[in-house]
């Protein structure tokens, strides 16, 4: 029997590395290459960054969201609209609409969406905490950035019932044609849902 | 082997990254899954919502086989429905029964047709009691018919007001009123007797509901199923508008 070309260290290093996004087995072996190559200054950093992330990122208690503090970033910031709450599916979302710097209000995430398919039902979600913070009487309106599919919008409607009690007002994202689309080449659903939501100039 | 043909879809799951597996009902092959490879990607993922129609083609080495679909959107129908609760509920319904209650690779034309009938309908003003009606086609297009047509007891056709949830038949107001607590109600325009209305509807979802469970899904309906009746009852408790 042969031995093994290589350590089982490394082994379990490109084994692990092939699990990340965006990586299989060939590519996950050239990384960690890349990272033994460049002990000091990538794999033992990396190392470090890793093991102090998996011990302080948390979910906030307050909206969700992941941070090495509680509450998170974004809830401790006091200059922040709190009578507006942004509801997203997960924290990928909540970054990517922090980066447009185009909302000041605060968020809530949900940890997921209603799906048949991965038997997510309306318990799994994080709509309870939701619920509490809008009866808050400083929370003025609840927008609901959820994607613009089915399993998104049967989850936008199952959360409008949720707050029907609280007295916010329940806003969600717009849906049509976006920026750089031509008419050309959009779906029937996108065109008809632009046209729907068509609002005068 | 290889096929072309339109297809309905009613589920997708993630393979890989990038990929996805889709389910959908076409109309001469019947139920039929098959992987789509780039099925994720911004070309392709506004496509595969539940109720998509598309033009479908599979390949694969032997029919048993998963194969590959090759998919273009032809119409897209969900987008019609974000804004209104229910009818978007009843299209997830819709997908989900069939997605359950279908076995693999047997040809349903008229389950395809009357699926997409629906979807147009689901847009119109008597939208619920189509739904309903189209649960009704379903059990019968699988082989669990309900007999609205005559009285089971009498043999007569006047004022059919329940249903056996034994055997499906309807009988009359007079033979069944001693029974009513263990009858299912028959709504009126599911007898013929035109009408409809929200608390006909809801007499319509339970009587279906009963037949799906007990006859095509062993005991359970899909989440999404349950979730429309829910929501239809909760609309028709409140009194509102049920969009």
């Amino acid at each position: 029997m042969r031995a093994p070309m290589i350590g089982s260290e490394i082994e379990r290093l490109i084994q692990l590395l092939s699990k990340l996004p965006g990586l299989g087995p060939r590519s996950a072996r050239r990384a960690a290459l890349h990272l033994i190559k460049r002990r000091d200054s990538l794999l033992v950093p990396l190392s470090e960054a890793m093991a102090l992330a998996g011990e302080s990122v948390r979910a906030c208690s307050v909206c969700g969201n992941l941070d090495s503090r509680d509450p998170c970033a974004v809830c401790a910031d006091h200059s922040r609209d709190r009578s507006i709450i942004c509801v997203v599916e997960d924290a990928g979302d909540l970054w990517a609409l922090e980066r447009t710097r185009a909302f000041r209000g605060t968020y809530h995430v949900l940890g997921g969406l209603l799906s048949a398919l991965q038997g997510v039902g309306p318990d799994d979600l994080n709509l309870d905490s939701l619920a509490t913070r809008a009866a808050d009487p400083a929370v003025r309106e609840v927008i609901l950035a959820l994607n613009a599919t089915v399993d998104g919008q049967t989850t936008a409607h199952v959360v409008t019932d949720r707050l029907a009690e609280a007295d916010v007002s329940v806003s969600r994202l717009a849906h049509g044609v976006p920026i750089g689309g031509e008419l050309d080449y959009l779906d029937d659903g996108t065109l008809t849902a632009a046209l729907r939501a068509r609002r005068p100039l | 082997m290889e096929w072309d043909d339109q297809g309905i879809l009613l589920a997708t799951r993630p393979h890989g990254e990038g990929a996805v597996v889709a389910t959908l009902l076409t109309r001469n092959h019947g139920r039929h899954s098959g992987l789509v490879a780039g099925g994720r990607s911004p070309r392709l993922r506004g496509a595969l919502e539940p109720g998509s129609l598309l033009a479908a083609r599979w390949r694969g080495r032997l029919a048993e086989h998963l194969g590959h679909f090759t998919l273009e959107p032809v119409k897209g129908y969900a987008a019609l429905f974000f804004d209104a609760a229910a009818r978007l509920a009843a299209l997830s319904s819709a997908c989900a029964l069939v997605d359950s209650a279908l076995a693999d690779h047997e040809p349903h034309p008229a389950l395809f047709d009357g699926l997409l009938a629906l979807f147009d309908l689901l847009d119109g003003p008597a939208w619920a009691e189509a739904y309903v009606r189209w649960e009704v086609g379903l059990l019968a297009e699988l082989g669990f018919g309900l007999d609205l047509d005559r009285c089971a007891v009498s043999g007569a056709n006047d004022y059919l007001a329940y249903v056996s949830p034994r055997t499906g038949r309807a009988v009359t107001a007079s033979v069944g009123e001693p029974y009513r607590d263990r009858l299912l109600p028959l709504p009126d325009f599911l007898a013929g007797r035109g009408g409809g209305g929200p608390a006909e509807v809801m007499s319509g979802l339970k009587l279906t509901g009963h037949f799906l469970q007990r006859g095509l899904l062993n005991g359970s309906l899909p989440p999404a199923r349950v979730r429309l009746q829910e929501r239809y009852a909760n609309a028709v408790a409140r009194g509102d508008q049920i969009g």
